[in-house]
């Protein structure tokens, strides 16, 4: 890890004012990701700011339909919350499947969906349940947020302070995972709204996570998992690696998206 | 260089490091407590596991810094008075080591699976739980067989006495 200066937050105004007096600092949420990539010298931020340690960060709160997840929360206290857990299971089910119990002590929400790794949970359940993304400056509608592999409508120096949501009426997600790394080969979030069905794939596409509306319209005609089983998934704008071709991806889109209901009910 | 203070096995600690030291080469090297081991580098392997106010984290993603003002826990803390942990007990009679690399971590793990899961674990759960642990010789079985033994060791007493 070639050499950086560590800074420990207390509010949310503090670390917004020394990360914008360092050029090339980054924020540093649980660091699941950045310490690794920092180790590997694949990023060299001269400055770390800490956001461990800024109370407004943390936390869930419930009220009536209306959930908000603090930047900071762990993916253990997302999966462990009964109160989130009694209004929308999905997405506690979806942390409770992230990396390993370590990883989940430590890495964060607001990290995940900042850093927008292809292959995340996370970004599935935020565009799938059609979040709000609430900046130290704004709130970024999900449908604007995810732009592109590892790229978010975030501006520079711009900070996740929550994530905001209406808890759906069904919800579900299914991963086919990587069972080394426990990515997402092939992921997707199914949800069900009055306004309507959402279906967000991660991990599958080569712009990152997206929508898919063929999935979308069959769902809202009938809610049952045989309804995307013919629903046909273009492969050309999906990914290929040696962890699986575009075509076995496009399959695996139809196969969660079926497990994904069904888990939904 | 930063000085950093922290919390280890109940006793305060400090030791100055570079910010990029990971906290598990200042456990190692700084305050030479070399239970904790060094795996793979690369946050798979687990071998590296302590607690960290408490959670079950690997030392080797996390910086030195970050840890400062916490409460950490090793494999050594287990054990302050020698008499062995009900887990590392469990290990011992089960067999639930060959090589014993992994084990520091799989014991630190096994203490946070027993300890958040209020008794309530069966083979699939501790299979899952310790899904952050490689183990390259036993092949697992022995190891399940020893955190199920000591969660019943651990929350049968709790339930005895319950009842």
């Amino acid at each position: 890890m070639y050499d950086t200066s560590y800074h420990r937050a207390s509010s949310v105004d503090e670390a917004v004012n020394l990360r914008s007096s360092h050029d090339e600092g980054r924020y540093l949420s649980g660091g699941m990701t950045l310490i690794a990539t920092m180790k590997q010298r694949l990023a060299a931020p001269s400055d770390l700011i800490d956001l461990r340690h800024i109370p407004a960060l943390k936390g869930i709160s419930v009220e009536g339909r209306r959930v908000r997840i603090g930047a900071a929360t762990s993916h253990a206290e997302v999966a462990a919350s009964s109160a989130l857990r009694a209004v929308c299971p999905a997405i506690s089910d979806l942390a409770s499947m992230i990396g390993d119990p370590h990883v989940r002590h430590m890495g964060t929400i607001g990290g995940s969906v900042a850093n927008d790794d292809p292959a995340a949970d996370y970004p599935a359940a935020v565009l799938g349940l059609g979040a709000t993304v609430i900046t130290d400056r704004r709130e970024i509608a999900a449908d604007d947020f995810f732009t592109g592999m590892f790229e978010t409508a975030l501006d520079e120096g711009e900070m996740i302070t929550a994530i905001a949501f209406d808890a759906p009426d069904k919800a579900g997600y299914a991963k086919f995972r990587n069972p080394a790394s426990r990515y997402a080969i092939t992921g997707v979030f199914v949800a069900k709204t009055g306004s309507g069905v959402r279906v967000a794939v991660t991990g599958a596409g080569s712009n990152g996570v997206f929508r898919h509306a063929g999935m979308e319209a069959a769902l809202s005609t009938s809610w049952v998992p045989e309804s995307v089983a013919s629903v046909s998934v273009d492969a050309s704008a999906l990914m290929s690696d040696l962890h699986a071709t575009a075509e076995y991806r496009a399959n695996l889109v139809r196969v969660m998206a079926k497990r994904a209901v069904a888990s939904a009910g | 260089m930063t000085k950093v203070t922290l919390t280890v096995n109940g006793r305060a600690v400090s030791g100055d490091c570079d910010d990029r030291t990971l906290l598990v080469h200042f456990i190692r090297e700084k305050l030479g407590l070399t239970g904790t081991h060094v795996g793979c580098d690369t946050t798979q392997c687990g071998a590296c596991v302590v607690h960290l106010d408490g959670k079950s984290v690997k030392s080797c993603s996390i910086l030195a810094v970050q840890a400062a003002g916490s409460s950490v826990t090793t494999i050594e803390g287990l054990a302050p008075q020698g008499q062995l942990h009900p887990v590392q007990a469990a290990f011992n009679e089960h067999h639930g080591l060959q090589c014993g690399f992994c084990t520091p971590g799989m014991v630190m793990t096994a203490v946070d699976l027993i300890g958040r899961s209020g008794g309530d674990l069966d083979e699939d759960k501790v299979r899952h739980g310790l899904e952050g642990n490689i183990c390259r010789c036993t092949g697992y079985h022995n190891i399940v067989k020893a955190v199920l033994s000591a969660n019943e060791q651990m929350h049968g007493e709790v339930r005895q006495a319950a009842e």
